[in-house]
C-alpha cells in the first residue's frame, strides 16, 4: 500500500490527509513536533484571552484519527532524503514514505535585531509560543509592560491578548499608518484610532534598533530607532511577519527559495515530493497573489488540491477569487477581491470609501477607472456574503450594479442597523462632484 | 505548562489579572447582602417590616447585578466580552462552581421536596421562614399568602430581569440579542409572574376556578395543562376558562407548530419559554460548559425523545382515566380519545416517513420505535385502562411519577441545578419534550437554518464553545454546511461570538436548506464542482 507521509498537521496537511482518506484507502503518516492533534492555529489567541481551552482549538475529536485510519507522529524531522526516499527523525529513527506533502507552515521573522533571542523575546504562531508567553506574562505584575514590534494582523492580535489580561503594551510600527501596505488609507486610519481607543500606545513609523538585557538574560527594554528612546518591558513580541519554516530542507536535494519551490501543481523538483501551505512558492505568479501566501484558507485550498493529484487526478493549484478575513479587536474585516492600499495600487484601480460615523464600520470598493468593473471590497464591521461577491466578480460586475444591490451581500444578524442606503447615496453624491 | 494554568480555577483566589474592580467588589457585596436577608429569613428571623425588608432584600439583588454589569460592560468598547471566562472559579467548574452547583441542587431538592423548611405550613396557619418575607407581596398581587412556588417565582423573575439586564449590557453591539433578551424578560415578568397572580384575583368570585395558568407554558412542557384538577379548573370558570383551555389545545396544535415554521424553534425557546429565559440571562456565563462531544449528542437524542414518549403516554393515560365511557353523556369518550391520538401519531408518523424519510437517514429507524412503542401503549391501555387505573397502576402513580422524575428532579434540580457543572441548558437539551417537539419539526420542516459564508470559517472553535446546546457548530462552518439541527435554540451567540462573520440565523425558502460540501468557496471552481458533486 502506498504510503503517503504529510510533514507539519496544521491546516494543509490536515486537509490533505482527510481528502486522500476520503478519496483512497492509501497509508496516511503525519508528522509533527508542534502539538499532537490538529488544532486551528487562529485560535491560539483565545486560549490566552481564555475565551477557550486548548481542547476546543481541535476541530476534531481524539478519536478522529484512528477511525479514518491517518497515524499521527509526534516527531522532528531533522533530514529528508530524497535518493532513499527516507526521512531522518530526531529521535535517530526514520520513516520511509513513497509520496511526501511538506506542509510545514511558517516561522515568525527575526530580521538580526540585537537581543532578539533573549529570554522574553517571542513570536506568536507556535502553540510552544503560546505557552512562552503564558510563563513570562502570566498577569499584569509578572508583566507590567509589553513591546510588541511589527504592524501586521499577528501583531495586533497579541496587543489584543495583552490587554485581555490588563497588561500595557507598546505597539512599535514600521509603516506610517497600521497595515497600510495592505489596506487603503481611510480604513488603515480607523484602525489607528480604534488601537488607540484600547489604550494602546500605538508608535507609527517606529522601528526597533535593539532590544536590551538584564543581568539575567532577559529582555529589560528596547530602543526605537527613529528617537533613540528606551521603552521599559517585560516582554517584546515580535510580530514582523512570516517566513516559510523549512531549514530542515536546505540540506536536501529539494528546491528551496524563501519557500519550497512548486510549480502549479504542487510538485518540488523531485518526483513524490509536494509542498503545500505557507511553506511553498509558487515558481510561476497565479494572477495578484503572492508567490507565497501564508493564509489559513490557501493553505485549505492547497491540502484539497493535493490530495486530488495524489488520488489520481493530477490538477493544478487554481484559486478562485482572493478573498481573507481578520478581526482587528472589536472590528470584523472582510475582503473579496482585489483593493490594494494606495501604495501598491495599479493605475486604474479607483476606490470609492465609506465610513460610518461611529468609526467602528466602513467598506471600499475598488473598481476599474476606465471600465467601471468591479475588481474588489473590503469590508469592516458590516458581515458581507462570500458567495455573492465570488459570483459579481465572476460575472464581472460593475461598480454600479454593486453599489445598487449591496444589499444581497449583507450578511449581518437580524435586527443589525442597515446602511446600504447610505452607502448609496454618498456614492452617488461622490460620482456626481467627481 | 499552559494546561496547568487553566486548572488553576480550582483555587478561590486566583493570582492573575481579572481581579474584580472596586466598584464589582462593592456590587457583589450589595448583592449577597440582599441574599444574606433571604438567608436569615430561611432560618426564621422575624423581621418587623416584612415588606420592607422584602424589598430591600430584592432592590439589593438589582442593584448589585446592575452595578456590576455596568462596571464590567460600560467600561469597555462594544465588543464580545469573554475574556477569562475559562480562567475565573464560577464559570470554569472551579471551587465556586462547584459550590453554586451543590448550594443551587440544594435549593431545589428543599423547594420540592421539603418545602416546610422554607416555612410552608400544612396547617393552615400563617407562613414562617423565607416564604412569610414573601407574604406582603404575594398579598399585593394575588390577595392570598405566599407558597413555595410564588418565592420560587419571584426569584426566578427578579435572576430574569437581573440577568437579562446583564446579558443586554453584555452584548449592547448586537440587537438580535437585545430584542431576544428583551422578550424573555417580558414574557417571564408578565405571562409567567404577574398574569397568573392576577388570575387567582378572578377565583374570589365564586365564578371563577382558574388554576395557576402561564399561557405561554405549553404542553408538554406544561405537564399539567391537562391534569383532572386544572382541566375542571378551566370548565367551572365560565367562557374565560374554556377560552383559556382552548388557547391551551390551539398553542399546541396551530399556534406552535406555525412559529416553529416560519422561524425555528428559537421563537419559543429563546424568546419565550421561562426555562430557557433563565438559561439564557442567568445561566449564560456557564452556557460554554456543555458537553460538545459526539457521545453526549448520543446521550441527549435517546433521553430527550425517551421523555417525549414518557410524557406523551403519561398525559393520554392522565386524560384517560378522567373521561367517560358513555358516548350519550359526552362525545370524547376513553375510546374515542385513544383512538384519536392514535390516528394522530399515525398521520404524522406516515407523513414523516413518506416525505421526510431520506432526510432522517438513521434516525427514521428510531423514530418508528418510538413511534411503536407508543401505539403498543394506547393499545395496552385499552386493554387495562378503567378510570381508576392505567396500565394496571393507578393513574396518579404514573402522572405523579413524571411529575417527580421529569418535573422535579430532571428540569429543577438537575436542569438548573447543574448550570455551573454541565452548562445552561441540560434539560432543554436532553429533557425537555417539548424542545423535543419543536426540534423534530424544526429539523422536518421549518424555514429556519444557521447559514455559513462560503469559505471564511478558520475553525478557531468559538461558536462549538460557546453554543449551550452542545452543537459542534465548527463542524458545518468548516464544510460550509448550513446548521439545521433539531436541539438549535437559536440564541445567536454562535453568530455573535465568530470573529470571521462566518455564521447567520436565517429564514429562507425549504429548498437547499440542508447541504453539505466536501470542498469550499474559494478554490478551483471546476474542482469544487467535481468534488461538491454527489
Amino acid at each position: 500500500m502506498e504510503h503517503i507521509v504529510i510533514i507539519g498537521n496544521g491546516i494543509s496537511g490536515i486537509t490533505a490527509a482527510r481528502h486522500i482518506r476520503k478519496l483512497s484507502d492509501k497509508k496516511i503518516t503525519v508528522i509533527s513536533a508542534e502539538s499532537h492533534y490538529f488544532f486551528s492555529r487562529t485560535a491560539l489567541m483565545y486560549i490566552y484571552m481564555g475565551h477557550m481551552k486548548f481542547e476546543h482549538t481541535q476541530p476534531y475529536e481524539n478519536w478522529f484519527w484512528k477511525k479514518n485510519r491517518i497515524d499521527l507522529k509526534l516527531a522532528y524531522v531533522k533530514s529528508i532524503d530524497t535518493d532513499n526516499k527516507v526521512l531522518h527523525l530526531n529521535s535517530k529513527e526514520t520513516l520511509d514514505y513513497d509520496k511526501l506533502i511538506i506542509a510545514t507552515g511558517s516561522k515568525p521573522n527575526k530580521f538580526g535585531w540585537p537581543g532578539q533571542d533573549l529570554n522574553g523575546v517571542m513570536g506568536m504562531y507556535h502553540k510552544q509560543d503560546l505557552e512562552n508567553l503564558e510563563q513570562h506574562a502570566p498577569n499584569n505584575k509578572v508583566c507590567q509592560h509589553a513591546v510588541i514590534v511589527g504592524g501586521g494582523l499577528i501583531g495586533i492580535e497579541l496587543a489584543e491578548m495583552l490587554s485581555s489580561r490588563d497588561i500595557s503594551v507598546t505597539f512599535l510600527v514600521r509603516e506610517s499608518s497600521f497595515w497600510n501596505g495592505v489596506l487603503p488609507e481611510g480604513e488603515s486610519q480607523m484602525i489607528n484610532r480604534h488601537i488607540k481607543n484600547h489604550h494602546i500606545d500605538l508608535r507609527l513609523s517606529s522601528n526597533l534598533r535593539e532590544i536590551i538585557s538584564d543581568e539575567n538574560g532577559k529582555v529589560k527594554s528596547v530602543v526605537v530607532d527613529e528617537t533613540g528612546e528606551e521603552i521599559r518591558c517585560d516582554i517584546v513580541g515580535l510580530t514582523a511577519g512570516v517566513t516559510p519554516n523549512i531549514d530542515f530542507i536546505k540540506s536536501s536535494n529539494i528546491e528551496t527559495d524563501k519557500g519550497v519551490l512548486v510549480n502549479r501543481y504542487l510538485e518540488t523538483n523531485i518526483e513524490h515530493v509536494y509542498a503545500i501551505g505557507d511553506c511553498a512558492q509558487q515558481r510561476e505568479a497565479i494572477g495578484n497573489r503572492r508567490p507565497i501566501e501564508a493564509v489559513w484558507y490557501t493553505g485549505r485550498m492547497m491540502g484539497e488540491t493535493i490530495a486530488q493529484t495524489l488520488c489520481g487526478n493530477r490538477i493544478t493549484y487554481n484559486p478562485g477569487h482572493w478573498f481573507n478575513s481578520a478581526k482587528f479587536f472589536d472590528i470584523e474585516y472582510q475582503t473579496y477581491g482585489w483593493v490594494h492600499s494606495e501604495k501598491n495600487k495599479p493605475d486604474y484601480e479607483n476606490h470609492f470609501h465609506w465610513k460610518h460615523e461611529d468609526d467602528t464600520k466602513c467598506i471600499t470598493i475598488a473598481y476599474h477607472r476606465d471600465s467601471n468593473a468591479f475588481l474588489g471590497i473590503n469590508t469592516f464591521g458590516i458581515r458581507m456574503k462570500h458567495e455573492v461577491f465570488d459570483t459579481w466578480l465572476s460575472e464581472k460586475k460593475n461598480m454600479d450594479y454593486v453599489i445598487n444591490n449591496l444589499t444581497k451581500a449583507n450578511f449581518d444578524p437580524e435586527f443589525y442597523s442597515r446602511f446600504e442606503n447610505e452607502i448609496l447615496q454618498s456614492c452617488n453624491h461622490e460620482m456626481q462632484t467627481n | 505548562m499552559m494546561n496547568s494554568k487553566i486548572n488553576h480555577s480550582m483555587s478561590l483566589a486566583k493570582p492573575d489579572a481579572h481581579a474584580l474592580s472596586i466598584k464589582q467588589r462593592i456590587a457583589i457585596a450589595l448583592g449577597i447582602t440582599g441574599l444574606f436577608i433571604l438567608a436569615l429569613a430561611l432560618f426564621n428571623t422575624n423581621f418587623p417590616n416584612k415588606s420592607l425588608f422584602l424589598w430591600l432584600s430584592l432592590g439589593l439583588i438589582f442593584l448589585g447585578t446592575i452595578l456590576f454589569a455596568n462596571d464590567a460592560y460600560l467600561t469597555k468598547l462594544e465588543g464580545i466580552k469573554n475574556d477569562a471566562v475559562w480562567f475565573k472559579s464560577i464559570s470554569s467548574r472551579g471551587t465556586l462552581g462547584w459550590i453554586t452547583g451543590i448550594v443551587l441542587t440544594g435549593f431545589y431538592i428543599v423547594l420540592y421536596f421539603y418545602p416546610q423548611y422554607l416555612g410552608l405550613t400544612s396547617d393552615g396557619s400563617s407562613n414562617t421562614g423565607i416564604i412569610s418575607l414573601f407574604d406582603p407581596l404575594s398579598y399585593l398581587l394575588s390577595g392570598n399568602p405566599a407558597s413555595q412556588w410564588f418565592v420560587y417565582g419571584t426569584l426566578y423573575t427578579v435572576a430574569i430581569l437581573a440577568f437579562g439586564y446583564k446579558f443586554m449590557l453584555k452584548y449592547r453591539h448586537n440587537r438580535y440579542q437585545q430584542l431576544r433578551t428583551a422578550s424573555v424578560m417580558f414574557f417571564q415578568l408578565g405571562f409567567a409572574f404577574l398574569i397568573p397572580e392576577f388570575m387567582a384575583r378572578l377565583n374570589e368570585s365564586p365564578n371563577y376556578n382558574l388554576p395557576y395558568y402561564d399561557l405561554k407554558s405549553i404542553w408538554p412542557l406544561n405537564y399539567y395543562l391537562f391534569d383532572s384538577w386544572s382541566i375542571n379548573g378551566f370548565l367551572s370558570s365560565g367562557t374565560l376558562g374554556l377560552t383559556l383551555l382552548i388557547f391551551g389545545v390551539v398553542s399546541i396544535f396551530v399556534i406552535s407548530p406555525f412559529l416553529t415554521y416560519k422561524y425555528g424553534k428559537r421563537w419559543y425557546c429563546s424568546w419565550v419559554c421561562g426555562c430557557g429565559g433563565l438559561a439564557e440571562t442567568a445561566g449564560d456565563p456557564f452556557r460554554h460548559l456543555s458537553s460538545k462531544k459526539l457521545s453526549a449528542w448520543k446521550i441527549e437524542r435517546w433521553l430527550i425523545h425517551t421523555v417525549l414518549v414518557f410524557s406523551v403516554i403519561m398525559t393520554t393515560a392522565v386524560v384517560y382515566s378522567f373521561l367517560g365511557k358513555d358516548p350519550n353523556s359526552y362525545w370524547l369518550t376513553q375510546n374515542v380519545f385513544l383512538i384519536g391520538v392514535g390516528v394522530l401519531l399515525s398521520v404524522i408518523f406516515a407523513v414523516v416517513m413518506l416525505f421526510k424519510r431520506d432526510e432522517l437517514g438513521k434516525d427514521a429507524k428510531y423514530g418508528a420505535i418510538a413511534y411503536f412503542i407508543t401505539i403498543a401503549a394506547l393499545i395496552i391501555l385499552y386493554y387495562t385502562g378503567t378510570t381508576e387505573k392505567v396500565f394496571l397502576i393507578k393513574s396518579g402513580h404514573l402522572r405523579s411519577a413524571y411529575g417527580l422524575y421529569i418535573g422535579s428532579l430532571f428540569s429543577g434540580v438537575i436542569g438548573t441545578g447543574f448550570y455551573p457543572i454541565l452548562g445552561n441548558r441540560v434539560w432543554c437539551r436532553f429533557g425537555c419534550p417539548m424542545a423535543a417537539i419543536l426540534g423534530f419539526q424544526q429539523r422536518m420542516f421549518s424555514k429556519f437554518r444557521i447559514t455559513t459564508n462560503g469559505g471564511q470559517c478558520i475553525s478557531c472553535g468559538n461558536c462549538s464553545t460557546y453554543c449551550e446546546m452542545g452543537i459542534d457548530v465548527r463542524a458545518y462552518a468548516q464544510k460550509g454546511e448550513n446548521i439545521v439541527r433539531s436541539s438549535c435554540v437559536g440564541c445567536g451567540i454562535c453568530a455573535a461570538v465568530c470573529p470571521r462573520g462566518v455564521l447567520k440565523l436565517e429564514n429562507g425558502s425549504m429548498e437547499g436548506r440542508i447541504n453539505s460540501n466536501e470542498i469550499l468557496l474559494g478554490n478551483d471552481v471546476d474542482l469544487m464542482e467535481l468534488v461538491n458533486k454527489r
